[in-house]
């Protein structure tokens, strides 16, 4: 089937089959790598994405539902389409040390801005709710929350397109 | 200054962080261009006779290539590793005539479009004769059901047997206390499933992408499975997901996915399910412990006895020796008249045991720290002031323990002092005693561990030794090529921060690559904490022995006597002393001829790093849940390189350990079914879980490394987890509650606490 | 994982659905926000081979005030539910509930009418709607019938749906300032409930202790006969046998009802302004 999807600003039509997870499609067919697959149960949130801007779990997603949607990934925060720039929950990830082996971290990512988005001022506790559906085996996710925390001090940390200043 | 010892974010981040890793799974490389894609069928049953095995229905599947079944596969049989384990217990690459765990591969089914492969691996028919499954390891001693009949038992190795053990060993205590412990099995889990790539084009070389902790070990375990010559093999580790232990060598399906790749002349690529990794990634832990412990009323713990039962899982791995590190620290950090410890590893029909974070280290600490506490209670005495009566004293020189171990250097009571002090011990106690009276629903639990673990204890050849290759670039850049392997460590930073302090190059333009056997030949990757005290100091001496060659080339260049020329850091060039103007740098030098030398840093031995851990949990009495309030943990390992990096490896292990001591269990049911094969059944630890850590910190030097550092990396798994099970068992101790196994879950506690009351009930006593 | 093959059609209308439903039959599933279902459709617990979304029916997706009651279509999310004023002002035990499912993620895509017509016992929001004494509405060819909550669920993934029925809208009854209970026993905060307990006006209803939402009559009877909540809630697992599982054996299963019950009271007692 055909669908038409936003990803990272740019609109695109590919033909898929019904089946097809969005993971999958923003893995191979836009080919877009960041975006990890962690588990099969829809418990580890690797593969957080956002949907027309809400956080989702885009391995339990069919590319056909997004099917006229919007989604940002990992690359397109800071308004890029494949990375590069950094958004100021990146930037804060890089300065509270929130990553280790890095394979969580686009979900972690993705889900923070989401959070932020929904709460700008998030509180400790919140926060450690917040990323309850992301799981991260390096870090204790210590750092995970001061980064989110960090960020949270930066006024758009909760819109994808934010730029860090260089 | 220095740049060593201070605070520097990672150079790997912004890659990591803006365009995602490039993990297996990511690569795209030409020699992987058309590649197929591999699924395993791996057995749904524990322990059966394969009667047949039906591949024509899958091979009837539009975009299947081939199906393969142990009798297409012509490779060696793999024996178990270590000559001291029973040479029978052989395992071939996919199952033959037996399988002998739930997740064993069974057949291999070839696609063009990783979507089908799970329509696939579906249609092929496997025939089983069912056969009762060993689970648990005091069955599988037993012998009566055996993993291989013919070999008539399922001991893989003993350390020591029960004649071994001195019949009079407690007769001069006054008390005695013994108690069975389990330390459970559980999955590494690191976020990335395993996979593999492999490129093999008709009479080239193969090379093979693999996740792991070392592609030098990889590829020699490669090789050796594939029965092929070493020199034939490339290995290249893509970034990986976590690895925790488990990701040395070359599992079998990696194997199999290169001689797919060599059979078919097409390049593969293997991914598997978090299902299939759950099943099929070696587990840790696994060993049943009974600890005796003798002293006297006073405090005074004079023997200490082990006894481990260890589960090597279906096939004998590094599991089954992990018991003798076990027993190699069994007495901790404490002074014993006499300890004494025997060890047995068995196989049973579960998936296979290997290292996990800690690797036979924690499991002795898990034994003696609970020992302490049982004793401690049974005589009614604090448990730090039975810990503090008893640690081995602050030794500068190497102390050798009874059971062969040589401590570097330590300070057990520092640790152990600076641990309460940041807890506020009393303070905690009073408002323990508080709650009790009040008879609170949450009870406050205070526990404590106080360990010592080895690091850096081996590499490739065995030896605690590392090679490193730094060379400057005529435009100033640098590379250095490491035979560590880090997934997550940050060697990228670190091995950059070595280079930059002796050469005077900033760290922005040092490129540290790893994990490519061509361009790195030799080296014993990233495991048992070794990398900084073996890698990192190779490091270093190749970048001062570099400053050594160039000195003689600026010598020359310059016309000046060497002993007149002066290395400026902050120029990274040499002067000449007393001429300013006479001056040239380590990049101008390069542009002649490279400069570039490799080094070898060998430690005189492991390094033994100790510490204490104090955890704060509530217990709500009526439920049985426990949560962790607070930890405080004072980890000395030496000298602190880069503090963000040492603590970030603190945080992991510290949540690794609490999730061991609250949540985490891999379970099996009595048939050998697993029970907690995803990540929706097995309890991986969240964000809600647990509290920021209080790290406290402490610095004993070792004199082993220049830099007097040790390694960091597996103390939280070590330190924490004792530390949180004592807490939680403390909690409801008023109770009459002496001991509680690990993972405790809120029913084991509640069980625990109903047990106890039933038994004061009975006991004529009221709860 | 991925699901087996399947067509996916997506529905405009709720007569839309009805008619793609009558054209595909038993092959097809509706999919709401998909959290459970394919969740199950990967690991080919369930293969259907048509799927009609009706995600996106704009007529199924709202949250109104209709007189006493407060009414919410079928397709609203989990985290609109529990973000709502209104549901939030007139039954925040609903918005409670539904804020305690999963993960936000989860809470973004699931939908309250899946998570009630999947009938999952250990779910929050079924034993949510049976102690908020919900009604359900069930659009089907002939019409729309109501249901009350308790006798919609069935069994374990069972419920009073015929096989041409949808659920298109939610009724509960608006309480402001009623006191209100809700506790969910898990092991992680983002598990599903090992026993849950909702309480609202005199009504418990339990997650997880049988194969529907139970209800602790015995309990219920004895607060509407004046006794008191300690005396009440030790009653709460009388003539209920929940089965064992990994996380916990029946007993410890109801030790924690009798607990979770006196706890839920409590502090439905302390919140009353009404
Ligand atoms: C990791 C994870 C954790 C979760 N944790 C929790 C939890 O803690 N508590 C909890 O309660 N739930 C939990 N859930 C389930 C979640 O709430 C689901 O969203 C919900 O159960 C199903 O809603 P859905 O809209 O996603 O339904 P779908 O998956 O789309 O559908 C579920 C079933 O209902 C049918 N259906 C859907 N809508 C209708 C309708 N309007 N009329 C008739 N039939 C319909 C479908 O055909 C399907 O059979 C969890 C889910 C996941 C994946
Ligand atoms: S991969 Fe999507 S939640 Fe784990
Ligand atoms: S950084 Fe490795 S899993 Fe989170």
């Amino acid at each position: 089937m055909q669908v038409q999807i936003t990803v990272n600003k740019k609109p695109r039509t590919d033909e898929v089959e019904p089946r097809q997870l969005l993971v999958h499609y923003l893995r191979d067919t836009a080919g877009l790598k960041a975006t990890n697959v962690g588990c099969d149960t829809t418990s580890c949130g690797a593969c957080t994405v956002l949907l027309d801007g809400v956080s989702v779990k885009s391995c339990t997603v069919l590319t056909a539902q997004a099917d006229g949607g919007t989604v940002v990934t990992v690359e397109g925060l800071g308004g890029t389409a494949d990375g590069g720039q950094m958004h100021p929950v990146q930037s804060a990830f890089r300065e509270e040390h929130g990553l280790q082996c890095g394979f969580c971290t686009p979900g972690m990512v993705m889900a923070s801005v989401g959070l932020l988005s929904e709460n700008p001022n998030p509180t400790e506790h919140e926060v450690r709710e917040g990323l309850e559906g992301n799981y991260c085996r390096c870090t204790g996710y210590h750092n995970i929350l001061r980064a989110v925390l960090l960020a949270a001090q930066s006024p758009d940390a909760g819109k994808p397109e934010a730029q860090v200043s260089a | 200054m220095s740049i060593l010892g201070t605070r520097v974010v990672r150079n790997e981040d912004p890659e990591l962080l803006t365009k995602g890793g490039t993990y297996t799974d990511d690569l795209i490389d030409e020699r992987l261009d058309g590649a197929a894609h591999l699924i395993f069928v791996r057995s749904p049953v524990a322990h059966a006779r394969i009667l047949s095995i039906d591949t024509s229905e899958a091979l009837k599947l539009p975009g299947v290539v081939a199906v393969y079944t142990a009798a297409d596969v012509d490779l060696p049989i793999i024996n178990p590793p270590m000559p001291m384990f029973n040479q029978d217990m052989t395992q071939t690459p996919l199952a033959s005539d037996k399988v002998r765990y739930v997740g064993e591969p069974v057949a291999i089914v070839v696609c063009d479009d990783p979507y089908i492969r799970e329509d696939a691996a579906e249609l092929v028919e496997v025939e089983y004769d069912i056969l009762p499954a060993v689970i648990g390891m005091p069955n599988a001693a037993k012998d009566e059901v055996l993993l291989w009949e013919s070999v008539g038992t399922n001991t893989v190795v003993d350390f020591g047997t029960p004649d071994d053990l001195d019949p009079n060993l407690f007769d001069d205590c006054e008390v005695v206390v013994s108690h069975l412990i389990q330390n459970q099995r559980i999955h590494p889990a690191p976020m990335e499933s395993r996979s593999g790539a492999a490129s093999w084009p008709e009479g080239e070389r193969l090379t093979a992408w693999i996740p792991s902790q070392g592609a030098q070990g990889a590829k020699a375990a490669l090789a050796a499975q594939l029965g092929i010559d070493a020199a034939e093999v490339h290995v290249l580790t893509p970034d990986v997901g976590g690895a925790f232990g488990a990701r040395f060598g070359a599992d079998v399906e990696m194997v199999l996915t290169a001689w797919v790749a060599g059979k078919l002349h097409r390049p593969m690529r293997w991914s598997e399910t978090r299902y299939e990794n759950l099943l099929a990634m070696t587990h840790g832990r696994a060993q049943e412990q009974r600890v005796t412990i003798g002293g006297s009323r006073d405090g005074n713990m004079k023997k200490y006895r082990l006894e481990v039962l260890a589960d090597c899982g279906a096939y004998p791995k590094i599991g089954g020796i992990l018991p003798s590190l076990t027993r190699l620290m069994t007495p901790g950090t404490y002074v014993f008249d006499k300890a004494e410890s025997i060890a047995k590893a068995v196989v049973t029909n579960t998936t296979p045991i290997g290292a996990y974070r800690g690797a036979g280290r924690p499991e002795a600490t898990a034994a003696i720290e609970r020992a302490v506490d049982i004793f401690a209670a049974e005589i009614g005495m604090d448990p730090a002031d039975v810990r503090r009566k008893n640690l081995v004293p602050k030794f500068t020189e190497p102390h050798l323990t009874a059971f062969g171990a040589l401590y570097d250097s330590g300070d057990y009571e520092t640790a152990l002092n600076k641990a309460l002090e940041a807890a506020n011990y009393e303070d905690l106690r009073k408002e323990q005693q508080l709650r009790r009276e009040r008879g609170d629903a949450k009870q406050l639990g205070i526990g404590m561990s106080s360990y010592v673990e080895i690091t850096g204890a081996g590499s490739e050849s065995g030896d605690p030794n590392e090679n490193a290759t730094v060379e400057v670039h005529p435009d100033g850049t640098v590379t250095i090529l490491t035979g560590t392997s880090p997934h997550g460590q940050g060697h990228a930073t670190a091995w950059a921060m070595m280079a930059s302090d002796t050469l005077g190059i900033g760290i922005d333009k040092i490129t540290v690559i790893h994990g490519d056997t061509d361009l790195i030949p030799k080296g014993g990757g990233t495991g048992g904490s070794r990398s900084l005290q073996q890698g990192g100091m190779a490091v270093q001496k190749a970048s001062i022995e570099l400053v050594d060659i160039a000195r003689t080339r600026a010598a020359e260049l310059l016309e000046a006597n060497e002993a007149d020329l002066q290395f400026n850091i902050d120029d990274s060039g040499f002067s000449v002393a007393g001429v300013p103007s006479s001056t040239v740098t380590l990049a101008k030098l390069a542009e002649k001829e490279r400069l570039f030398i490799n080094a070898v840093f060998a430690a005189p031995g492991a390094t033994f790093p100790f510490g204490a851990h104090l955890a704060v949990v509530e217990v709500d009495v009526e439920t049985g849940k426990a949560t962790l309030e607070r930890i405080f943990c004072v980890d000395d390992a030496g000298v602190v390189m880069n503090p963000l990096l040492f603590d970030g490896q603190r945080h992991g292990g510290i949540a690794q350990g609490a999730a061991q001591a609250f949540l985490e269990e891999f379970i099996y049911d009595e048939d050998g079914n697993p029970l907690t094969a995803s990540f929706a059944d097995y309890p991986f630890l969240s964000a809600t879980e647990v509290p920021s850590f209080d790290l406290v910190s402490m610095v004993t030097p070792t004199t082993y490394n220049p830099m007097g550092v040790k390694g960091v990396g597996e103390a939280g798994t070590i330190g924490a987890t004792p530390a949180v099970q004592n807490a939680v068992v403390d909690a409801v101790s008023h109770l009459g509650v002496r001991h509680i196994d690990m993972p405790t879950s809120p029913r084991v506690v509640w069980e625990a606490i109903e047990a106890a009351r039933s038994n004061s009930n009975s006991n004529g006593k009221v709860a | 994982m991925i699901p087996a093959p399947f067509d996916y059609v997506r529905a405009t209308s709720a007569e839309h659905i009805l008619e793609l439903m009558a054209q595909h039959g038993d092959e097809a599933k509706l999919l709401a926000g998909g959290h459970s279902l394919l969740p199950m459709m990967k690991v080919r617990l369930a293969s259907p081979t048509v799927l009609i979304d009706i995600a996106s029916v704009p007529e199924l997706s709202y949250v109104k005030v209709d007189g006493d009651d407060l009414v919410i279509g079928a397709t609203t999310s989990h985290a609109t539910v529990a973000n709502s004023d209104l549901i939030q002002a007139d039954a925040p035990l609903l918005s409670y509930a539904a804020a305690q499912i999963g993960d936000p993620q989860i809470r973004h895509r699931g939908t309250i009418g899946g998570s009630l017509a999947h009938s999952d016992p250990a779910a929050d929001l079924p034993m949510t709607l049976v102690a908020l004494d919900g009604t359900f509405e069930l659009l089907g060819p002939s019409g729309t019938r109501s249901v009350k909550a308790e006798d919609f669920f069935i069994g374990y993934f069972e419920t009073a749906l015929e096989h041409d029925e949808i659920i298109s809208a939610v009724r509960v009854p608006r309480r402001p300032g009623v006191g209100w209970g809700y506790e969910k026993f898990t092991r992680r905060a983002n598990d599903w409930a090992i026993v849950g307990i909702a309480t609202v006006a005199g009504r418990v209803a339990m997650a997880n202790m049988g194969s529907i939402p139970a209800r602790p009559v015995a309990t219920e009877q004895a607060l509407a006969g004046g006794q008191g909540i300690a005396e009440a809630a030790a009653l709460a697992a009388d003539g209920i046998e929940p089965a064992g599982d990994m996380h916990a054996t029946t007993a410890y299963r109801q030790h924690l009802a009798r607990v979770l019950t006196r706890r839920a009271l409590e502090t439905a007692a302390s919140r009353n302004q009404a």
